[in-house]
């Protein structure tokens, strides 16, 4: 389980950092809603971009960054980074798996009911894959200043 | 992701409060910090950064400068960001990189829908590698592929020859109703044709479709086939020639030459060999179908007559209707020009078009305020006069978003209202004359 500040943050933000590994071994980062269920990180991609859902499929290795101070609206601010291992649940219907998260993704974006009603206007957007995050050890920076040391959680022996 | 120059990368991120630097640490996971930065031309140093957490020497690392406005009760917006790679190296307590590549994307620039569906194809080879396709209910596949919302245009003119037979006091509701339907699905089919001739041309090359331009997009998105297209289109124009062979046999057989008229015009707009709107003729042959033809021919169907005063009703219905096809084509003049589709849009300058849109407009209105005294319009028509007002926002999205495809969709809306306002405030007039 994550330290309570961590999911703080987690349950606050709007927007995260999630960082995959490419095969050639470079870092790229998508900033998604995080959606915490107080177990694991989910996030969904649309399969229109759907290229880090191929990373994610050949090195599950992950970080998610909470970074922002607009866009992770916690009060104290703070900073935490969540490495974890994803999961790429691509073999679940991608038309409707993605729903069962609607009351995480609602919280933090209410528009997104009305948006699902209009779903017939751009269908592929609602053509979404779900990416379940188990996190195994987080950074946690007390008020976001980085130039001091992270206070470090291992949440599992095996990585 | 879109490609974006170093340089430009690197302004572009000096903007932004404060960066994300990512790398994959010794075992393999990934790790972001964030910190605050300074940036000169292609280099970028954040700090300070602890000591503790730091990518190596000459690892290449992930710098990420990311941005939304949260908006209460809703959500979000202003949704952009922009990743530079390079690699790092320590200078006490910073890490200064300096970035080879860097990518990113603004809403502001390129809207979300235009982004998407510059991925189509990505997301249509994902889903076919697992056996799937796009899935909609088959009711949504029939009101795109259809483009039902359009059917005001029909609706308007078949309405106004039914009020003008009622002012005549000749109305008769079966054979209206008959002529209805018949017009709905050639109306429909119309669609559908147009749909399946611009499916290898400006519709495969448009990336910025909206709900009113560039197509259904059912084809694009893989929701039907070309072949239950085509089905679907013959069905509409068979419902419609059947009806229509029903009302001619019954009626007057000069339902025949208008209903073939509508059907050659109809079909020929986009189908080769005639490809009218490639030929800069969609307008006229739009304000032709959608305007005399129907109205005058909704006038036969129901009296077994003809009528100048309902083909002279329906000319500002024509003409309005035509406009708005003619702001239709605005968003989609590039792809139309890419593949040949030489629409008037194309053809004429921003000034030019607006001018002549303006001046459409005014034509309309000045025959809806001249037919009492032109034709023998009832003056209960007048009360259509006071719809002008719609065209304003027309024009001001116009004259402000001509380049921009989504900024555009107000005008759009607006000017469709425009058509429908008119039309049934001018049905209203026909009808107020028939009983006051």
């Amino acid at each position: 389980m994550l330290p309570a500040d961590v999911e703080t943050l987690l349950d606050a933000a709007l927007v995260a950092e999630l960082t995959v590994v490419t095969p050639a071994g470079s870092p790229v980062t998508y900033p998604l809603i995080p959606l915490y269920d107080g177990r694991t990180i989910s996030m969904t991609s649309a399969v229109l971009f759907s290229r880090k859902l191929e990373h994610l499929r050949a090195n599950p290795k992950v970080s998610v960054a909470l970074s922002d101070p607009v866009g992770v609206p916690a009060e104290p601010f703070a900073r935490a980074t969540v490495q974890g291992l994803a999961r790429v649940l691509d073999e679940e219907d991608p038309h409707t798996a993605w729903e069962r998260l609607l009351p995480l993704w609602r919280a933090k974006e209410p528009a997104i009911d009305k948006l699902v009603k209009q779903r017939f206007g751009l269908p592929l957007f609602f053509e979404r894959v779900v990416i379940e995050i188990t996190p195994v050890r987080s950074l946690f920076w007390p008020a976001g200043d980085t130039a001091a040391p992270p206070q470090v959680v291992e949440l599992a022996r095996s990585r | 992701m879109v490609r974006l120059a170093v340089e430009e990368a690197v302004r572009r991120g000096a903007s932004y409060p404060h960066a994300v630097l990512s790398w994959v640490d010794t075992d393999g996971f990934p790790v972001s910090v964030a910190g605050p930065f300074r940036s000169a031309g292609e280099e970028v140093r954040v700090g300070p950064l602890s000591g503790s957490v730091r990518p190596a020497a000459g690892q290449e690392v992930c710098l990420t400068f990311s941005h939304i406005r949260p908006q209460p009760g809703v959500g979000y917006d202003q949704r952009r960001y922009v990743n530079l790679w390079g690699p790092a190296t320590e200078d006490g307590d910073e890490v200064a990189i300096r970035a080879v590549r860097a990518s990113g994307w603004d809403e502001a620039e390129t809207p979300f829908v235009e982004y998407a569906e510059r991925n189509v194809g990505t997301g249509l080879a994902f889903l076919a590698e697992r056996g799937r396709r796009p899935r909609l209910p088959a009711f949504w596949r029939f009101f795109l592929a259809t483009r039902l919302p359009f059917l005001t245009a029909t609706i308007v003119p078949v309405a106004l020859g039914g009020a003008v037979a009622a002012h005549d006091g000749r109305f008769a509701w079966g054979w209206w109703l008959l002529a209805l339907v018949s017009a709905v699905a050639a109306h429909l089919g119309i669609n559908i044709a147009n749909d399946l001739a611009d499916a290898e041309g400006s519709d495969a090359v448009n990336v910025t479709p909206t709900p009113f331009s560039g197509g259904s997009r059912v084809l694009q998105y893989e929701l039907m086939s070309r072949q239950r297209l085509l089905a679907l289109a013959l069905a509409m124009f068979g419902v419609s020639a059947a009806i229509g062979l029903w009302l001619a046999a019954a009626r007057s057989w000069w339902l025949l030459a208008l209903g073939a008229a509508g059907l050659v015009l109809g079909a020929g707009y986009s189908v080769p060999p005639l490809r009218l709107v490639h030929r800069g003729l969609g307008e006229p042959v739009v304000a032709l179908g959608f305007g005399p033809l129907m109205t005058a021919g909704t006038y036969l169907a129901v009296t077994r007559d003809w009528s100048w005063p309902a083909v002279y009703a329906s000319l500002p219905v024509g003409i309005l209707i035509a406009l708005v096809l003619y702001v239709n084509q605005v968003p989609d003049r590039r792809a139309d020009e890419a593949v040949g589709k030489r629409t008037l849009i194309v053809r004429w300058s921003r000034e030019r078009v607006i001018g002549a849109y303006a001046a459409s407009v005014a034509v309309a209105f000045a025959l809806i305020a001249l037919g009492p005294v032109l034709d023998d319009q009832p003056a209960w028509t007048l009360i259509a006069l006071p719809a002008i007002a719609l065209a304003r926002p027309v024009l001001t999205g116009l004259r402000e978003s001509y380049d921009a495809p989504y900024g555009l969709l107000k005008a759009m809306a607006a000017n469709i209202g425009l058509h429908f306002a008119t039309g049934l405030l001018l049905t209203a007039g026909w009808l107020l004359a028939a009983v006051l």
